[in-house]
């Protein structure tokens, strides 16, 4: 890419002196080098995705958020291969949140379900190609010869048996000339001819992130800018009924203090003002309703419900009769907790919320800076709250510092939050959440409870399984309602329980059990606003299916692999994956005194992913997780060193949940903070990471979350291997197991 | 008045005693590649060197570090030229998010400076005061030993 650590600095100190305005932010830089182009050459404009500068620049619109998942790099790797220009030549700018720009799955503008590089392949492939041939055919009429005769390297049109070559950018003034303009029906190349595609392709941004110049939301800094601390109800859901400021207007550099939605902010003119001012604050609460969860009451209540009949959601065959039949059944509850995403860049948000010169009680517009992954829905959800076009809102998306789909929000709260604290101010206002916040905001991954039984036949296969799912629905009452809930049933909550494609995931679990029956509780949606959470469905589902089966497994008498391969022999993908995963790991081998294997294996979101982990337990409960292998099947692999990096990594985040990960309501209050004691794992915790890749000519589907399902399964799964005791709550710290 | 040395070049704020020097480095100097991440030395995002040594910069009040040396992130590059360290960064593919590196790079400088091969039980000692949630560890680890293994080990 082009910016070298100069331009980096360089454009980073325009964004530094710029007034707010308008324009985009990309990497964290306001830059729009085809702005002065686009004057030059209306032509410039190839189509909604790429425009060339007479320079030979290429700039690219990048229409999904980039918070480590890579999408930036994949992004341009498509365009790249299809266009054929030279790597180095490409800059990236943010689309627009406009409709042309929302991703063709979701109909809106957002990066969630790990599914970008999948909506993403065949639009910025298209984009490339359409580029490219709108080059050879301005050469060809340039010089007056036959298209057949050129061809493309690197940014050039070049003559395949002739002298003639020239950059994309000097064809500019002939498109101009001609008036010729980009076909919609161009072919692509055959994917055996791709030359970037598949390969090995550093971060793109990566240099930034080396050496400091990388702009997150947090980092943003414009012209009179207030900074916001806001003081929140220790009870989620809870009111300020009056609050004392005096202490806090005392406190050097406090502007002011005043209610938004979610409590006090205090203004300040840098953040740790406003902070000392907010822990300043006197306020007397009303805790509201919430004031008596606790995540002790939800379990009962949950286990409860377990036992009753709920929604169905599957039911195949006759699991009923058939374990009513069957004498000895095997019966589990699996309790999972409340978790938090914990991105390392806390919650923030900075907006500017401009008056109607005319009449400066109206508002005109408003723009906001917010590293979020949910473009269309802040904007639409600012223009409601502000009374004002979706139009005039405009959102920058700088860098993000991870979100796991924390920054999905489908409340926009902490969108909400700057915009209110900035509304009425005349200067652009920054409100950041302090890591106490953060972990406490509330956004979560359900709790959830499963209850399941399960029947054998006289050869130890499964023949019977019955589930009951309960946990409170995501979905429900959002406005994904009507294509996320089923017959009252959230997708999401079942999503890795059910053997047949359910609603819009057209995948099942991969395993084909006879009797196969499966129930959903939704209890109410009270205490904290149920969230997605890396994986989703498959951070509980994934951990209560695949502990089971590993006990039906025992109870049969079969191996945990051996009983895999063989419900999924109807299902080739997943068989393949699970070989291949045998095969790596040298399954059948003994490990040894105190070590053990588990494994489990998902679909999530299309992609089969299997992996076995290898662990040595101590006699006082201490483990080590010594190495992991992961085999995964994703379509064609666009990147496989970003692919690695996605694996490692969700595996890295689901360690952590299974081995740590415990948010927990006491008195309406979280009990967790600060990492202290929202434990997360750590250089030393980390396993050695081993990624296969199954070679595939199939559309490239995801892998951002998909290596998170399977991982607490297999993890629980080995420690069950190493010292019998079956983990049935988690997290595994509860038990006197301390992943070191 | 605070006086403060940062990258070699003196800088004068105005700023209460107990403001801890990462604010300082944010808000007054615009330095941002520095990072909040807890504030209660947890997470290791703010590390800073004073005087060669990492620090927590989210907990260190900047009047305990004036007239020391402090080297934050946009000081480890001469110019365009990375450090060793960064330049593994960029060579391993380390950076996910990215937001966590900047720490994770000066205290694996600190560590290289002090420490030219660093064992996996060294760099864990010295490292794991750092959390990366996208979980880049095993990179980092790798992009250390790399460092360690090369001929020239002052980086900076």
């Amino acid at each position: 890419m082009r910016w070298s650590l100069a331009q980096g600095f360089s454009r980073r100190s325009f964004l530094r002196g710029a007034a707010g305005g308008t324009g985009s932010l990309i990497l964290g830089v306001k830059y729009s080098p085809a702005e002065g182009a686009i004057k030059k050459h209306p032509s410039s404009v190839i189509n909604n995705f790429i425009r060339v500068d007479p320079d030979n620049t290429t700039t690219l619109l990048i229409n999904y958020a980039e918070f480590g998942n890579g999408a930036y790099t994949s992004l341009a790797m498509m365009v790249a291969e299809e266009m054929d220009i030279d790597w180095n030549t490409i800059v990236l700018e943010e689309a627009p949140t406009e409709p042309k720009y929302y991703s063709p799955l979701f109909k809106e503008y957002l990066t969630a379900g790990s599914v970008t590089t999948l909506s993403a392949w065949m639009p910025m492939r298209t984009a490339g190609a359409q580029a490219r041939d709108l080059f050879l055919r301005a050469a060809a009429l340039k010089w007056d010869t036959d298209i057949k005769a050129l061809d493309t390297q690197l940014g050039n049109v070049i003559e395949r048996n002739g002298d003639r070559s020239s950059t994309y950018g000097d064809l500019l003034v002939t498109i101009e000339k001609e008036s010729l303009t980009a076909l919609s029906n161009v072919s692509l190349k055959n994917p055996k001819s791709f030359k970037l595609i598949g390969t090995n392709t550093k971060r793109i941004e990566g240099t930034e992130k080396v050496n400091g110049s990388a702009i997150y939301g947090i980092d943003i800094k414009l012209p009179g800018m207030l900074y916001g601390s806001v003081a929140r109800c220790p009870v989620y859901g809870g009111k300020a009924l009056s609050w004392n400021d005096s202490k806090t207007m005392a406190v050097k550099g406090v502007v002011k203090t005043k209610r938004i939605s979610s409590g006090i902010v205090v203004l300040a003119k840098d953040f740790w003002s406003a902070k000392k001012g907010r822990d300043a604050l006197e306020v007397v609460w009303d805790e509201g309703q919430n004031a008596s969860l606790s995540s002790e009451k939800f379990y009962s209540e949950y286990k409860a419900l377990a036992s009753k009949p709920g929604m169905l959601a599957e039911d195949i065959g006759n699991s009923l009769k058939v374990l009513h039949e069957t004498r000895d059944t095997i019966e589990a509850v699996y309790e999972m907790p409340y978790l938090a995403h914990a991105c390392m860049e806390p919650m923030n948000c900075t907006a500017m919320v401009e008056q109607d010169n005319a009449d400066t009680d109206k508002i005109s517009k408003c723009e906001i800076w917010s590293g979020t992954q949910y473009q269309s829905n802040d904007q639409e959800i600012v223009s409601k709250l502000l009374n004002i076009p979706q139009q005039s809102v405009t959102v920058h998306r700088p860098l993000i510092g991870g979100s796991f789909g924390r920054r999905a929000s489908k409340t926009a709260d902490f969108t909400v939050d700057a915009v209110e604290a900035a509304n009425g101010e005349n200067v652009p206002v920054q409100v950041i959440w302090s890591r106490e916040e953060d972990i406490r905001g509330a956004h979560y991954r359900p709790l959830f409870v499963h209850k399941l039984r399960g029947a054998l036949d006289d050869k130890g296969m499964p023949l019977a399984w019955h589930q009951t799912v309960v946990g409170q629905s995501i979905m429900q009452g959002t406005k994904h309602d009507p294509a996320y809930m089923v017959r009252g049933m959230d997708i999401y909550s079942l999503d890795g329980c059910l053997q047949e494609p359910f609603g819009v995931f057209r995948y099942g679990t991969s395993y084909a059990i006879p009797n196969h029956r499966v129930e959903s509780h939704n209890p109410p949606k009270v205490g904290v606003n149920p969230h997605e959470w890396r994986a989703v469905g498959h951070t509980h589902t994934g951990i209560a299916y695949e502990c089971f089966l590993d006990e039906m497994a025992h109870a049969g008498g079969k191996d945990p692999l051996d009983l895999r391969l063989e419900l999924t022999k109807d299902n080739p993908r997943m068989n393949k994956v699970l070989k291949l995963l045998e095969e790596k790991t040298d399954w059948n081998t003994s490990l040894g005194e105190g070590r053990a294997r588990g494994m489990a294996a998902r679909i999530y979101s299309v992609s089969p992913c299997a992996q076995a982990v290898e662990i040595t337990l101590l006699d006082n409960g201490e483990f080590s997780i010594d190495k992991v292998v992961c085999v995964i099947d994703c379509g064609i692999a666009v990147n496989p060193l970003g692919i690695e990096s996605q694996v490692q990594g969700g595996i890295s985040i689901g360690i952590s949940a299974v081995a740590f990960g415990n948010i927990e309501i006491v008195d309406g209050r979280i009990k967790q903070s600060n990492f202290h004691d929202y434990n997360v794992m750590r250089i030393n915790h980390m396993p050695e990471i081993e990624v296969h890749i199954i070679p595939s000519e199939e559309m490239p589907t995801g892998v951002g979350e998909q290596a998170t399902a399977p991982i607490a399964p297999a993890v629980a799964n080995a420690i069950f291997a190493a010292s019998g005791t079956r983990v049935r709550s988690f997290p595994l710290s509860k038990h006197g197991f301390k992943l070191i | 008045m605070t006086t403060l040395s940062v990258n070699e070049k003196k800088h004068t704020v105005e700023v209460e005693a107990d403001t801890p020097l990462l604010w300082v480095l944010r808000d007054h100097l615009n330095m941002t590649g520095t990072k909040y991440g807890c504030g209660i030395a947890q997470c290791g995002a703010c590390t800073v060197h004073i005087d060669g040594s990492p620090q927590r910069s989210c907990v260190l009040p900047v009047s305990a570090v004036e007239g020391k040396e402090i080297t934050t992130i946009e000081g480890l590059a001469d110019a365009e030229l990375l450090n060793e360290v960064q330049q593994a960064w960029l060579d391993f593919d380390v950076a996910q998010c990215g937001y966590c590196q900047s720490g994770q790079i000066m205290t694996a400088t600190a560590l290289l400076n002090h420490n030219s091969s660093p064992s996996d039980e060294d760099i864990d000692a010295a490292m794991s005061g750092h959390i990366c949630r996208c979980g880049t560890y095993q990179r980092i680890r790798e992009a250390i030993h790399h460092v360690a293994n090369k001929p020239s080990v002052n980086i900076k």
